[in-house]
């Protein structure tokens, strides 16, 4: 049992979160903020997860956590999930020798950027719920469907569907991955801005041509794939939702100290005191769930991953919602002014609590193979 | 960062799993795993086979019988002891007053008392809290006057766990009234038997006799009983309190009745299933389970950063452990409550007051459920209140 970082990540953590700390975004500056996608390239840190022999770094869950935390801290908005945990995720995991030579370079050199387009009107937040269709057409396949809120899904090049090719629509087997490109004809995206800061895109495919060889992974077998790269990016969520509970609790308690009201500073209250210490707990607790999904990220066996997972984005979206909702308490009405960083820490969790599930789907799924807690 | 223990580890777990389910009687780790009382001979039988072994006192120092274990080992060793269902060695005998002998007693104190101690052949009581006295336990009154080459020690002491058993009892008393209040405390060793001591019981909430009030009526002290400085009885109590950290969250406890409950809810018929089956009740189910591995984690990144820590770093761990460990303790207790539903209401044929003498009409396990639930609204109040452990937190910590 250790917690410790290898030399390798406490330099990693080291320059990432100098990078942020020099990089934070302040959505308070209307001035339109700098793109920071080739610094991040320059980094290395978009071919953190990659292996080396594809032109990675052949970084684990605990890089991406050290990367993502610092992400959080500084409501970076960039779209660093999407592509590199969610679609990097992908092709690392399922991508074919050729898949992997083609696009890999190219989102490790900052060139290429990837979305995940999984999520329907009435799928919520079960990965299997899908009616998006894909039907055979001499070697190719043919998409139509449309997907919501995909995450970076209107600047991204390469695009990972989910389709169907068998069964019902919320049967698990039957699903297929592929590989579009984002401006393939057929394929109109509708892009807007989200609560997280970053973008989400509305994408119809209405006959979109899809070769076979950009399947990825089985055809009808798509789903566990899915599973474990969302696994992945969820403990990742996980870690961008730590970082931004860490950045708030201490600009609240550094509030707390300078606030003057009654001729004293508004810290010496009992009443405001318990509320931070209990904002701590929160923390504590939220940091200890994002370490253990990061360490249970890539566990083989699916069912022990499924419930850690799970039981870590259910603790994280309630630590999330306690320090954001006490921030905002604790400052007044400063912080529901756009004007004041905190309210944006305070947005950025409420959306990441909403994806790739909420709390009760997560609490839902906890139990789903009888908990974590058993009779010895 | 590694969760997986090593082979070592493991072995050293199953060993310990092995040794408290065959060696510890099952009908104490019953009434251990159904929350009841335990008698004085449970307590002290377990204790003794525990010490046999050479594990009642782990943590005290290795040449008065302690281990030179790992954080992890003394880690995993509270967890199967508890997921055992194995009574807790005396607590104020081996995590309170045996370490403060240990490190600031006599020569002649640590012989006179510590294998005695650990062996449970002296149960030892906690003079600390006084009727105006509790979260703020510097203002004790309970003064001890030196008169020819004795302390007289007069004043009450509250909420003395199993006094009604102890041979001796450690006490906090005001040896200097001029000093400022945490200045002029002394930490005493006085002697059950001795002559003006009077043990009244106070019947608890649940019907049971768990906790009592001293009384000192012009109480005569040796000298000798004295730990350490006079004057200085306060910073002992202070190690006294900041000893145990990974034992205070509970955790292998909450789990074993966690698990437990879980268990009694698949055999528990509701609505025309089994209540397991119900989602209402799952999802309560898994909300705890959820704070409790958080904590689990919290504990071991605590443990495993033990060798890191700089002593005088204030250190928000033990707050935090004190008050998520008591709060889900009371939800499990809480949850059980829930699983035996109407048959909580009526009373366990133990922790029943003087002259209810009935038979039990509940299943067995279920009219223990309302007296634990009963019970344990003290793990949030004693040991430092919760609403203590924000203040340190807040004051230590966060510097407001």
């Amino acid at each position: 049992m250790d917690f410790d970082l290898t030399e390798e990540q406490r330099l990693l953590k080291e320059s990432i979160d100098r990078f942020a700390a020099d990089n934070a975004r302040d959505p308070a500056a209307h001035s339109a903020a700098s793109d920071l996608w080739p610094q991040l390239a320059e980094l290395g840190v978009l071919a953190l997860p990659f292996a080396e022999e594809d032109g990675g770094i052949g970084g684990g869950a605990v890089e991406t956590m050290i990367v993502m935390e610092a992400i959080g801290r500084a409501l970076i908005t960039e779209p660093y999930l999407p592509t590199v945990v969610l679609g990097g995720g992908f092709l690392r995991m399922g991508g074919t020798a050729e898949q992997r030579a083609e696009f890999i370079p190219q989102v490790a050199e900052g060139s290429l950027k990837l979305a995940f387009a999984q999520l329907e009107k009435g799928s919520r937040y079960d990965l299997h719920d899908v009616s998006t269709t894909a039907r055979r057409e001499g070697g190719d396949f043919v998409l139509d469907g449309r997907k919501g809120v995909v995450l970076g899904g209107d600047e991204a090049g390469l695009l990972v569907v989910t389709a169907r090719t068998a069964g019902a629509r919320r049967d698990r087997e039957g699903i297929t991955l592929f590989l579009v490109d984002g401006d393939a004809p057929g394929v109109s995206r509708q892009g807007s801005p989200s609560q997280h800061g970053g973008r989400v895109a509305e994408i119809a495919f209405d006959g979109v041509r899809v070769p076979a060889g950009r399947v990825l992974g089985e055809v009808d077998g798509g789903l566990s794939l899915a599973e474990r790269v969302v696994d992945v990016a969820l403990a990742a969520l996980c870690a961008d939702s730590l970082g931004a509970m860490e950045e708030l609790h201490r600009m609240t308690v550094d509030y707390l100290r300078t606030r003057q009201q009654f001729g004293v500073s508004i810290g010496s209250f009992q009443a405001l005191q318990h509320r931070a210490a209990d904002m701590l707990v929160a923390v504590e607790q939220a940091r200890s769930m994002a370490v253990y999904a990061a360490m249970m990220a890539e566990e083989p066996d699916a069912r022990e991953r499924r419930a850690a997972i799970a039981a870590a984005k259910a603790q994280v979206n309630r630590s999330g919602r306690l320090v954001g909702q006490e921030a905002v308490q604790l400052h007044g009405g400063i912080a529901v002014t756009w004007e004041y960083k905190a309210g944006h820490f305070f947005k950025r969790l409420t959306a990441n609590d909403m994806l790739f599930g909420d709390t009760d789907h997560h609490l839902r799924a906890v139990m789903a193979d009888g908990g974590l807690v058993h009779e010895i | 960062m590694d969760l997986r223990y090593t082979p070592e580890e493991i072995a050293f777990r199953d060993d310990l799993r092995r040794f408290f389910r065959e060696k510890v009687p099952a009908e104490i780790r019953r009434k251990v795993a159904e929350g009841r009382h335990l008698d004085k001979e449970d307590i002290v039988t377990s204790q003794r086979i525990l010490n046999a072994a050479g594990l009642a006192t782990p943590n005290w120092p290795v040449e008065w019988g302690g281990k030179d274990w790992s954080p992890v080992q003394r880690y995993l060793f509270t967890e199967e002891l508890q997921r055992a269902a194995v009574p807790l060695p005396l607590q104020f005998n081996v995590f309170m007053v045996g370490p403060v002998i240990a490190a600031f007693g006599s020569e002649e104190q640590k012989r006179k008392f510590l294998p005695a101690t650990a062996n449970l052949d002296i149960w030892w009581c906690q003079g600390f809290s006084e009727p105006g006295a509790g979260s703020d336990l510097a203002s004790l009154k309970t003064r001890a006057e030196k008169r020819d080459g004795k302390y007289v020690v007069s004043g009450q002491k509250a909420w003395t766990t199993l006094g009604q058993h102890a041979d001796w009892i450690f006490c906090l008393v005001r040896t200097d009234r001029e000093a400022k209040k945490q200045r002029g405390i002394s930490f005493l060793l006085i002697d059950m038997k001795s002559p003006g001591i009077t043990v009244r019981p106070v019947i608890t909430i649940d019907g049971a006799h768990e906790v009592n009030e001293v009384f000192f009526d012009e109480v005569e002290v040796p000298a000798e009983n004295l730990v350490g400085e006079e004057n200085r009885g306060w910073d002992y109590a202070k190690f006294l309190l900041a000893n145990e950290r990974t034992g205070i969250a509970r955790i292998g406890l909450s789990k074993q009745r966690l698990a437990r409950a879980k268990r009694l809810a698949q055999e528990t018929e509701a609505g025309g299933r089994t209540l397991w089956e119900d989602t209402d009740f799952r999802r309560r189910v898994a909300e705890i389970e959820v704070g409790l591995k958080a904590l689990e984690i919290t504990q071991m990144r605590v443990v495993a950063n033990q060798r890191h820590r700089d002593a005088d770093k204030p250190d928000p761990a033990s707050s935090i452990l004190k008050i998520k460990g008591s709060e889900l303790q009371q939800a499990t207790t809480e949850l059980l409550l829930e699983v035996a539903g109407p048959y909580a209401l009526p009373a366990p044929e133990h922790d029943r007051p003087e002259g209810w003498n009935e038979p039990a009409v509940s299943p067995e396990w279920a009219d223990a459920a309302a007296p634990l639930y009963l019970n344990y609204r003290k793990v949030s109040i004693y040991g430092g209140s919760n609403e203590i452990q924000r203040n340190i937190i807040a004051k230590a910590f966060l510097g407001l």
